[in-house]
């Protein structure tokens, strides 16, 4: 009865119960299919069978579809530096260069510098469809700045898809205006749905003009965070969902958020990985608590992935990021850079641009499905994960040596899946090897059977085939899945000649921090 | 007496700002300052400072010894 109040004091849908809200939800959200018990939407590599509406809100974004990460670019204005929770994976303090994390931004922006570098941006980066604002604070802490920043780009740059994330304290405060504002993607951050967990994640909350501690916090933030959800589903605001992984606190309970929020209708859950290095200065930080490997993280978003599609191709981006998902040009567009930039926004140039790259992304699916016929008798029960170097465009198009990060993906005889991305530091810069050599790469791929490269040395291949991956360079430029399901078929059937020993790998490591490139 | 921002460890997250009852917060020079003449210590508004319930640096919205004690108005 009280949420039915609640629903109402902020404008629900008139004359509707919260049951009828509930079951709407549920209907714009997943819907499991019957055989496989697979949810029906998500960030898979295509539409599937997501409703046409859905995907046309999806297709573009490269945070909400694993396939368009490549082909398209978002970026993010730090306009909302204020915080009305605390969390024990942030520390507010601190802004270093040479650290990055969300919740860490290099220079906070006006509402109309955000506007003029929004500009910039899409015209220099066609691919950029999607602006988010997404903190450093909590963007609906700062609902002035953020909604006006959403105004100004809306007046000037019509084409640019609106997205925020929130902690969702005060999101049902404002769900009438993000639909007013045509915002229709919201992220929300639910790390629990049991207040009694979350004393161990959030030490306080500052609601109504109270510091509020201990279970009580807890309990509002998840009452106002799931009251949210369900007023943004019951008006067809896509949702998204994100969640840290804390090994200990939340890890298994996540199953069980994650079945709460599909209930009320989130499309899309992102399970993170805690970052928790102790010279960022938090309090998990500073008590040692740990973050996941890459076998538990998988672990669990495979065992959820019953529920619903899980997206995996998160970079946990800084709130002041630039470019495709996995690069940072956010350099380039320092607020001094882009008041001395010359702003021509060409929206048809941008949409030409544009309908080249669905072009493109037709000939990748072609090329894959033909490539997945050719496994149609395969019945193995082998699984390998495969690692690439791709700088974006869904190709196989960088130099071990350069990689920053590395796109995992598993091979089965179901064919290929993303199952995730590995950040590296440079193996090569200037020319020359990195000081520490390879071995911290090793770690980063224990894990993989094969990396599929555009190009290798002669030293570090040796040292990846000494560590049990196979470094491939006959893939060079090629489509990934398309590839990486040709190198499997290959795989197998040097199995079967017994050229080659199919072993289980071991675990791999995860790099703390979001993605930056220094 | 009144509350003070201490520079060195205001981040500038700006929250503070429109949580104070009296628009006694102001930013100045890359971080936020409180107005002493304008600041009650929230008395007659709230049970606790908003500054101090709303920053998240402890120790950093703090008591200034030196500037007379508020006196509410009779």
């Amino acid at each position: 009865m009280q949420k039915l109040l609640q629903l109402h004091d902020f404008g629900g849908p008139g004359g509707k119960t919260l049951d009828d809200v509930r079951r709407e939800a549920a209907q714009t959200g997943c819907s499991s299919t019957g055989g496989s018990g697979k949810a029906s939407c998500g960030s898979g590599a295509g539409q599937g069978d997501l409703p046409p509406e859905i995907w046309d809100k999806v297709k573009n974004h490269p945070c909400y579809s694993e396939q368009a990460h490549h082909h398209f670019a978002r970026m993010h204005v730090a306009v909302a530096p204020a915080c009305n929770i605390q969390c024990n994976y942030c520390n507010r303090k601190y802004d270093c260069a040479n650290e990055s994390r969300p919740g860490v931004v290099s220079e906070k922006l006006t509402p109309e510098q955000a506007a003029r570098k929004v500009l910039a941006v899409a015209s220099t980066i066609p691919q950029m469809t999607v602006l988010g604002v997404a903190g450093p604070g909590d963007p609906l802490a700062n609902p002035g700045k953020t909604f006006k920043t959403f105004e100004l780009v809306a007046a000037t740059a019509p084409d640019i898809k609106l997205c925020l994330s929130t902690n969702g304290l005060t999101l049902p405060d404002h769900v009438e205006q993000i639909a007013a504002m045509n915002v229709d993607h919201v992220t929300i951050t639910i790390n629990m749905v049991d207040p009694e967990i979350g004393t161990k994640i959030y030490p306080w909350i500052f609601y109504n003009h109270r510091r509020i501690e201990g279970v009580e916090a807890s309990r509002i933030l998840s009452e106002r965070q799931l009251l949210g959800l369900e007023m943004l589903t019951a008006r067809g605001i896509l949702v998204k969902v994100n969640s840290v992984m804390i090994p200990g606190v939340n890890d298994k309970h996540l199953v069980e958020v994650n079945k709460a929020v599909k209930s009320r209708g989130a499309f899309l859950h992102n399970i993170m990985p805690l970052i928790s290095a102790p010279e960022h200065g938090t309090v998990f930080g500073l008590t040692g608590q740990r973050g996941p490997s890459a076998q538990e993280l998988k672990a669990l978003q495979d065992a959820c992935e019953g529920e619903m599609n899980m997206m995996r191709h998160c970079r946990q981006c800084r709130a002041d990021a630039v470019g495709l998902l996995g690069e940072d040009r956010s350099a380039e567009f320092s607020t001094d850079k882009v008041m001395e930039m010359d702003v021509n926004y060409d929206l048809a140039a941008r949409q030409a641009y544009q309908a080249k790259v669905e072009q493109e992304r037709e000939v990748i699916a072609k090329a894959k499905q033909a490539e997945l016929a050719k496994l149609v008798d395969e019945t193995s029960d082998i699984k390998i994960l495969v690692a690439i170097a791709t700088k974006g465009g869904g190709r196989i198009n960088e130099h071990f040596g350069h990689a920053h990060e590395f796109q995992i993906y598993e091979a089965s005889s179901a064919g290929a899946k993303f199952v995730g991305h590995r950040r590296v530091d440079l193996y090569c810069e200037g020319g020359y090897a990195s000081a520490d050599g390879v071995e911290p790469i090793l770690r980063a791929l224990n894990d993989c059977t094969a990396v599929l490269v555009a190009k290798i040395g002669i030293c570090p291949k040796d040292s990846l085939e000494g560590a049990g991956i196979e470094a491939v360079e006959s893939y060079a430029f090629e489509f990934i899945e398309q590839s990486v399901i040709a190198y499997f078929k290959d795989y197998l059937a040097r199995v079967g000649k017994s050229e080659i020993r199919h072993v289980a790998r071991g675990d791999a490591d995860i790099r703390q921090g979001a993605f930056t490139e220094t | 007496m009144a509350y003070k921002i201490v520079a060195s460890q205001c981040t500038a997250c700006s929250a503070c700002e429109p949580e104070c009852p009296n628009v006694a917060i102001y930013e100045k020079g890359g971080t936020f300052v409180i107005n002493p003449k304008k600041c009650t210590e929230c008395l007659g508004h709230f049970d606790i400072p908003q500054c101090v319930a709303v920053c998240p640096v402890d120790n950093t919205c703090v008591i200034d010894n030196s500037v007379p004690r508020y006196q509410a108005p009779a």
